[in-house]
């Protein structure tokens, strides 16, 4: 896709406005622009939020005059998931690379919060396929199949009241992100006077909850007519059909009821050419430059903004890439850094701390042996007085026999022999 | 997703795309930047006046070669030119000075420096958080001027080439090509071109068509490369009509004669159906090239060269990321070794004092076993001795008793 470029007369150049004095030529540059974009290709992608059964596939297969393949949903689906399906369409030398995401499931649930969820990560996810390509350092933007939602078709039942508010939740959470065309669905079976009140209801209640949907563009005269003409008639109330019916001597596209047949190409039947014109005949590159310009430049601004990244210092003088790169680097390197650092730290403290618990139990472990020897010296101390003891009475003891025995001999130095032999055999 | 070609069953309308694209080419207008380089008096100045038909330059707005400079130049002159619908904002950028000084060293570096500037201008729009409109400013074409001295290149057109070639769209031109005939300029022009292939030169080369018409046309250019041009301010009457042509006494040579030069060649390859090739392959390729480059040196700064050329695909926060997770397994690994280590000496630690214990249990142990033997023996002679006291005593009794008894 090209860049988008555009300049400002510079002020601060001398813009000289020239005549040509001749034909130079370079008023083909348009058609140089357009023959290239022709050779390459174009692409659109469709997303179509929808209740199953509301007639999403019937709309595309009559508005892009063919039968897209697939079988009709049912209403089991445990949650909304997305599909995509691309057709390669030509029509005479333009090829259309033609990509339609259905929502599956959607509004079956009977709680369906949630139900917006896999329709917005879609499409921030095409968003960020397209940053991750614009940010690499070896790129490919040129030829990169852009599969970014360029126009999101909401179908709304055809109650004929007002709007569901599944429809309203899920509507302003995509008005920032997609371009959102509301179409009333199967509007053959709302009558003429209640659907001009339906659509009333639905366009104001769309105001006042603060919806931004699709705005065709008036700012170019050769659309402008055309487009303000048309807006009047949102939401268009569509009706679908690829069964052929004969209405005078031609076939056409109808839907055919006891009471009558409703021509899908009949203006006064429905809206559905005005749709096509809108869609496809008229603003289709309108579109895909919107999501470019508008909604893919709001993601990828919040994204980098997220990231950290700003356009100015804090003195307000403007970044330069290299700058940005080179701060967020070094950032980044610094984190490592600490990381690796506050690691090293606890591991010290930890080591610190086991130390000093096994120091601890050393120190206990040796007190308590030093209080056991202190046990230890005191028994033995004791032991030594009880023996000291002993020995005392021992010594006294044989003091005294060896006394009384002195006594004895001397008192007894006529004992008589019988004592005497008595006293010695006392001794044996 | 499943593709396949579709046949259509009826006109649906995306056929008209296309013109949807023209309205908004139209609306949004045009630019393009186109350098002019070579030494004073080639021309040049002139040239670019026939090719726009106005006078960009002119005696309030002087052409190169007027402005004498002591060093080389860059500077540019924005016009605003309409025809037919289509706006084109036409900058000129100009290099006086260049090749005119006695020693020309280095006198293609003010021209590098101001493509790339325009490139780091673009880069940092482009890079900027909140985007407006940028302007392009960069250069998409660089129109040669070759001497016709009828020999082959001089080496500073070699050596400006080969420093340009992959910057910008290179179209080297043959200058005042009336002074060479017919024959002179078709040797010049092989001597050239033999040269240019020598030297690797790469020059803007223009893409291959689909039709066969366009291919044809396409060789027939190639063919006469490089382009010998004429270029003429004024009007003059031949046989009736205004021509733009050089009067000579010896007849008029127009400038948009094909006969005469390749001017005319010139003119609808450069502006009526190669101009929008011109800029795509500066957005596509110079532009991307310079900005690879730049990114390159930012993020592969400290990395070591064994890294492989994958790096390239990613963009550099992309690859912040993976360093971040190459950072977070290398942490991982170091944490675990250091785990281990710990564990380890943690374990020693306690069975040494594990074993300590045991010793010093052992040892007390013994302690007591000895004291307690010490006990027994100590009991033991207690009781002996109490034995022994006992049975003197009982003696000692009944010697006393014998003793009462025999004094009775």
């Amino acid at each position: 896709m090209a860049v988008a470029v555009g300049r400002k007369a510079s002020q601060s150049e001398d813009l000289r406005n020239l005549n040509l004095s001749g034909h130079v030529g370079f008023d083909s540059l348009p058609d140089q622009l357009v023959n290239k974009s022709t050779t390459q290709g174009f692409c659109f992608n469709i997303l179509c939020v929808g209740e199953t059964g509301v007639g999403k596939s019937t709309l595309m297969d009559t508005l892009f005059n063919t039968k897209f393949e697939g079988d009709p949903a049912t209403h089991n689906e445990p949650g909304v998931r997305l599909k995509a399906r691309s057709y390669e369409l030509q029509e005479s030398n333009v090829r259309l690379k033609l990509t339609i995401v259905d929502t599956v499931g959607f509004g079956d649930q009977i709680n369906k919060d949630d139900s917006y969820k896999p329709i917005v990560e879609y499409i921030d996810a095409q968003f960020e396929a397209y940053l991750q390509e614009e940010l690499k350092i070896k790129r490919s933007l040129f030829n990169y199949h852009d599969t970014r939602i360029h126009a999101c078709l909401y179908f709304i039942a055809p109650t004929g009241h007002s709007l569901k508010s599944l429809d309203l939740v899920t509507m302003k959470k995509l008005d920032s992100k997609v371009n959102i065309i509301p179409i009333i669905a199967k509007a053959d079976t709302i009558a003429k006077n209640e659907l001009h009140k339906f659509k009333s209801k639905i366009m104001s209640e769309l105001v006042s909850n603060g919806v931004q949907i699709y705005q065709f563009p008036t700012d170019e005269e050769t659309v402008a007519e055309i487009n303000a003409t048309m807006s009047v008639h949102l939401p268009f109330a569509v009706v679908g059909s690829t069964e052929e019916v004969k209405i005078g001597n031609k076939m056409a596209k109808a839907r055919q009821y006891p009471w009558g047949i409703v021509q899908v190409e009949n203006e006064n039947h429905c809206d559905f050419v005005k749709l096509r014109e809108m869609l496809i005949r008229v603003n289709m590159e309108d579109l895909r430059e919107q999501t470019h310009s508008r909604h893919y430049e709001l993601y990828r601004r919040c994204k980098l903004e997220e990231m950290g990244f700003k356009d100015t210092d804090p003195d307000s003088k403007p970044f330069s890439l290299q700058e940005t790169y080179e701060a967020k680097r070094n950032e980044f390197l610094g984190e490592l850094q600490k990381k690796e650092e506050e690691m090293r730290q606890m591991f010290v403290m930890r080591v610190k701390e086991k130390e000093t618990e096994l120091k601890e139990a050393e120190k206990e472990l040796h007190e308590k042996f030093d209080r056991l020897k202190k046990t230890h010296q005191d028994e033995k101390k004791k032991l030594e007085e009880k023996k000291k003891e002993i020995e005392e009475e021992v010594s006294a003891f044989n003091k005294k026999k060896a006394l009384l025995q002195s006594q004895a001999q001397q008192a007894g130095s006529q004992p008589t022999k019988k004592d005497k032999d008595k006293k010695n055999s006392s001794f044996t | 997703i499943s593709t396949s070609a579709r046949n259509l069953d009826g006109y649906v309308g995306f056929a008209n795309l296309p013109n949807q694209v023209y309205r908004k080419s139209v609306k949004r207008g045009f630019e393009f930047t186109l350098m002019v380089v070579g030494e004073s008096g080639l021309g040049k100045s002139t040239l670019i006046n026939s090719l726009f038909l106005t006078d960009l330059y002119s005696k309030e707005y002087p052409g190169p070669s007027q402005r004498i400079k002591k060093t080389v130049q860059v500077e540019q002159s924005k016009v605003l030119i309409k025809e037919g619908g289509v706006q084109l904002t036409l900058t000129i950028v100009d290099t006086p000075g260049f090749g005119d000084a006695v020693d020309n060293s280095n006198c293609w570096q003010p021209v590098i420096n101001y493509i790339d500037s325009k490139f780091e201008d673009f880069l940092n729009a482009e890079s900027r958080v909140n985007r407006r409109l940028m302007p392009d400013n960069r250069v998409h074409c660089c129109l040669y001027f070759i001497a016709p001295s009828g020999h082959g290149l001089k080496p500073l057109d070699i050596e400006f080439m080969k420093r340009l070639h992959e910057k910008v769209n290179v179209i080297p031109l043959i200058a005042k090509a009336d002074t060479l005939t017919p024959e002179e300029c078709h040797h010049f022009k092989k001597q050239i071109m033999k040269e240019i292939l020598e030297h690797k030169i790469k020059i803007y080369e223009f893409p291959d068509a689909e039709e066969d018409e366009d291919r044809k046309l396409i060789k027939k250019i190639k063919e006469r490369m490089p382009l010998a041009v004429v270029g003429s301010n004024t009007v003059i009457e031949v046989n009736g009509k205004k021509v733009r042509g050089r009067q000579y006494p010896w007849g008029v040579a127009e400038v948009e004669n094909g006969e005469h030069c390749d001017f005319t060649i010139l003119r609808n390859m450069l502006i009526r159906t190669h101009m929008q090739d011109l800029k795509d392959v500066t957005n596509n390729v110079h532009y991307e090239n310079y900005r690879s480059k730049k990114l390159a040196a930012v993020t592969c700064n400290g990395v070591d060269a064994t890294k492989t050329k994958g790096q390239l695909t990613k963009s550099p926060l992309a690859q912040m990321e993976e360093e971040r997770r190459e950072h977070v397994s290398k942490m991982k690994k170091m944490e675990n070794e250091m785990e281990q280590v710990f564990e380890m000496k943690v374990k020693e630690k306690k069975q040494k004092l594990k074993d300590s214990e045991a010793e010093l249990e052992r040892r007390h142990e013994q302690m007591k076993k000895n004291l307690e033997a010490h006990y027994k023996e100590l009991e033991e002679k207690r009781r002996q001795f109490e034995e022994e006291k006992m049975t003197w005593e009982a003696q000692q009794r009944v010697l006393e008793q014998l003793k009462l008894d025999a004094s009775k």
